[in-house]
C-alpha cells in the first residue's frame, strides 16, 4: 500500500511535476517558482540512478571478488588487507573523499563515483564474507564426493547459496549510495542534488524538499525491489536473507 | 626466504607510485604547477623499506619498515618544501606519488599490525602513539612550508574556531541523540505494537538525502525563530549552527533506536530470569542486567553515529553551519585545492580515529 502511493508519487513528480504545484507553493516566498524547471527531473533522475547503478556494480565486483580471494586457501593471506581496506572505505567521510577527488579527477561524475565505490564496498564485502565462509558441513561433504573440483564448487554451489546474502549487501549500498549521490552535485556530478542545491542557493525551500522527497522514495522502492529479487533467488525460499 | 604476498602487492603498488609526481610546486596557489620528483636517495630508502615488507620478516619489522617509510615521506615532504625557499604566495603541494606511497605504507603498517594480533592494551597505545606522532609533526613546525600548512597559517585564527564548531556538531548530535534515543529504544523494548511505526518513521528520515535534511531544516527553524517568542534569542535562526545540529541529530536517531532495540532483545531471558528472581524491581532489572548486556550493541551505535557525524558535519559548511566544510567549499568554490585539503584532512582524521578508538571500546566491552 505504502509501496503503490510512493510508486505514484514518484511518477507523478517525475512525468507532471506540475501537479505539484498546490503542495509546494506554500514553501515558497516572495512569488519564486514552485517547480523546478531548470533541466528534466526525470532525466535527472536517470542520470542519479545511472551513477547509483555504476558505483554499486563497482563495489559489488570488487568487494565480491575480494571476498571470494580470501574465503580460499591461498588467499587467506590477503583477509587481513581486505578488511582494513574495505572498512577505511567507510569510515572516510564522503563529502571528503569527494573533496580530496576533485583536484585530482576533476569536477563531475568520477569524484562521485569514486566517494561512492569506496563507500558501498564494506557492506557487500562483510555479507559476502559471511555467507561464502560458512558452507555447511554436509553440503560440503556432498561436493567433496561428486567429485567437484574447487572452481565447480564456487560457481556451482557456494556462489548460488551465498547471493541472498550478497544481494542484501548490495541493496544495502545501493540505498546508501542513492542518497549519498546527492551530496555529488556539490561538485557538479548530475544528480538529483542539484535540485536541491538550487534550493538553497536560491533561498527556496520548495526545491529542497522536491529534490529530497524524490530521492527518499526511490529509495524506499529500489530497496522493495531488491528485497523481492534477493527472495526471488533464495535457494531456501522467502527466509533465506539472513543480514 | 619467503615471500608475504600481501607485502609483495603493496610493494608493486609503491614501486608504481614512485615516478608519479612527488610534489606540485606553483608560484602562487591558483596557477598550473610544475611536478618535483622524488630524490634518488629517498626512492632508494623507500624500495628496501617496501621489500622488507614483502617478505616473510617477523611481522615486528615490517611494522617498523612501514613506520620508518611514513616518517621518511613526511620528513621529506617539509624539507623539500623549505628547501624551496620561495615566497609566501607560492605553494608546494603533496602529488599523486607522495599520496599513494603514504597510502601503501599506511597499508602495510596496517597488515603488519593486524598479524601480530596485539592485545587490546597494545592496540590502544599503538593508537595513542600514532596520534601523538602527528601531534609532534604539527607542533614541530617542519612541514610550515607545505602549501596546506600555509593556508593554515592564513587562518590560524578561524581555524581553532572552526575545528570546535565541528566537534561540537558532531558530538552534540551524538550526545542529544543519545538522550532522546536510548529511552526511546527502551520504551519500543517493550511495546512491541508501536515498533514498525517508529522505525518505519526513522527509516525515512534515514532515505532522505542529507543534504535535503540539513535544506528542509532551514526553513522550519526560521519559521521557528520568527514565530516562537524567545527562540531567536536562545540564537536558533533558519541558517547556522542550529539546522546543521537537528539535521544530524535526525540522522543519528534510528542507529541509535534500533541498536538499544536490538541489543536489549538480545540481553539472555535467563539473565533477567535470573534478576528477578533475586528480587529486583523491573526498573533494576533493566538498569542493572539489560542495559549492561546490550550495552556493547548501544556503543556500537556510538561508533556508526559519531563517523557519520563526522563527516555529514561537513555539510554544514553549505548552509553557513560552521566546521571544517567552510574551508572544504570555499576550496571548491575557490579552485583552490589547499583549502579543500585543509577541511578535508582534519574530518577524515578525525573519522578515522574515532572509528579506530570506538571499536576498540567495543571489543573491550564484548570481552
Amino acid at each position: 500500500m505504502i509501496r503503490l502511493l510512493a510508486g505514484a508519487a514518484v511518477l507523478v513528480m517525475l512525468l507532471r511535476p506540475e501537479w505539484m504545484e498546490p503542495l509546494l507553493a506554500p514553501l515558497t516566498r516572495n512569488g519564486a517558482p514552485a517547480i523546478y524547471t531548470q533541466s528534466s527531473l526525470l532525466g535527472l533522475t536517470l542520470l542519479h540512478l545511472a551513477l547509483v547503478a555504476a558505483a554499486t556494480l563497482a563495489s559489488a565486483l570488487v568487494a565480491v571478488a575480494l571476498a571470494v580471494l580470501v574465503t580460499r586457501r591461498a588467499g587467506a593471506e590477503f583477509r587481513p588487507l581486505a578488511r582494513t581496506i574495505t572498512q577505511v572505505g567507510q569510515t572516510l567521510p564522503p563529502v571528503a573523499v569527494l573533496a580530496l577527488a576533485v583536484p585530482m579527477l576533476g569536477f563531475g561524475t568520477w569524484p562521485t563515483l569514486l566517494a561512492l565505490f569506496l563507500y558501498g564496498m564494506l557492506p557487500i564485502f562483510e555479507n559476502a564474507l559471511t555467507a561464502l565462509s560458512g558452507l555447511p558441513p554436509p553440503v560440503a561433504e556432498a561436493a567433496r564426493a561428486m567429485g567437484y573440483t574447487p572452481r565447480q564448487r564456487l560457481l556451482k554451489i557456494e556462489l548460488p547459496l551465498a547471493l541472498p546474502v550478497i544481494l542484501a549487501g548490495v541493496r544495502l549500498s545501493a540505498v546508501i549510495a542513492l542518497s549519498t549521490a546527492a551530496i555529488g552535485s556539490t561538485v557538479a556530478a548530475r544528480t538529483l542534488g542539484e535540485v536541491i542545491i538550487a534550493g538553497l542557493v536560491t533561498n527556496n525551500p520548495a526545491f529542497v524538499v522536491q529534490g529530497g522527497l524524490l530521492v527518499g522514495l526511490i529509495a524506499i522502492l529500489l530497496s522493495d525491489a531488491l528485497t523481492v529479487l534477493e527472495r526471488r533467488v533464495s535457494p531456501y525460499g522467502s527466509s533465506g536473507t539472513r543480514a | 626466504m619467503r615471500i608475504d604476498r600481501p607485502g609483495l602487492v603493496l610493494a608493486a603498488l609503491g614501486a608504481a607510485a614512485m615516478p608519479l609526481p612527488f610534489m606540485q610546486f606553483r608560484a602562487n596557489r591558483i596557477v598550473a604547477g610544475e611536478a618535483m620528483a622524488m630524490p634518488v636517495w629517498a626512492i632508494a630508502a623507500a624500495c628496501v623499506l617496501l621489500a622488507i615488507g614483502a617478505f616473510r620478516l617477523p611481522q615486528v619489522w615490517r611494522l617498523g619498515a612501514a613506520a620508518v617509510g611514513i616518517g621518511l615521506l613526511i620528513w621529506l615532504v617539509g624539507d623539500m618544501a623549505t628547501g624551496l625557499d620561495a615566497p609566501p604566495a607560492a605553494r608546494a603541494s603533496p602529488g599523486s606519488g607522495l599520496w599513494l606511497l603514504l597510502g601503501v605504507f599506511a597499508l602495510l603498517l596496517a597488515d603488519a599490525i593486524t598479524k601480530m594480533r596485539p592485545g587490546l592494551r597494545m592496540q590502544t597505545a599503538i593508537l595513542i602513539l600514532a596520534c601523538a606522532a602527528m601531534a609532534i609533526v604539527l607542533v614541530s613546525g617542519h612541514l610550515a612550508d607545505v602549501s596546506v600548512m600555509r593556508e593554515y597559517a592564513a587562518r590560524s585564527d578561524i581555524f581553532a574556531s572552526h575545528a570546535r564548531r565541528h566537534l561540537l556538531l558532531a558530538f552534540g548530535s551524538l550526545t542529544a541523540a543519545l538522550a532522546v534515543g536510548v529511552p526511546l529504544g527502551i520504551w519500543l523494548h517493550r511495546e512491541r505494537t508501536a515498533r514498525p511505526s517508529v522505525m518505519g518513521t526513522l527509516n525515512l528520515v534515514q532515505t532522505l538525502p542529507s543534504l535535503a535534511l540539513f535544506g528542509m531544516m532551514i526553513p522550519l527553524l526560521s519559521w521557528v525563530a520568527a514565530s516562537v517568542p524567545g527562540a531567536a534569542a536562545l540564537g536558533i535562526a533558519g541558517i547556522g549552527f542550529a539546522p546543521a545540529l537537528i539535521a544530524l541529530f535526525l540522522y543519528s536517531l534510528l542507529p541509535v533506536v534500533g541498536n538499544t532495540v536490538v541489543g536489549l532483545d538480545g540481553a539472555s531471558p535467563e539473565a533477567r530470569e535470573a534478576g528477578r528472581g533475586m528480587g529486583m524491581t523491573p526498573w533494576q532489572v533493566l538498569s542493572r542486567v539489560s542495559i549492561p548486556l546490550a550495552l556493547p550493541v548501544i556503543v556500537a551505535a556510538v561508533r556508526i553515529v559519531l563517523v557519520q557525524n563526522i563527516g555529514l558535519a561537513v555539510i554544514a559548511g553549505l548552509i553557513g553551519g560552521g566546521g571544517f566544510g567552510t574551508f572544504v567549499f570555499q576550496g571548491l568554490a575557490q579552485n583552490a585545492a589547499d583549502l579543500i585539503l585543509l577541511g578535508a584532512i582534519p574530518t577524515v582524521v578525525m573519522a578515522l580515529v574515532a572509528g579506530i578508538a570506538l571499536d576498540l571500546v567495543v571489543k573491550a566491552l564484548q570481552r
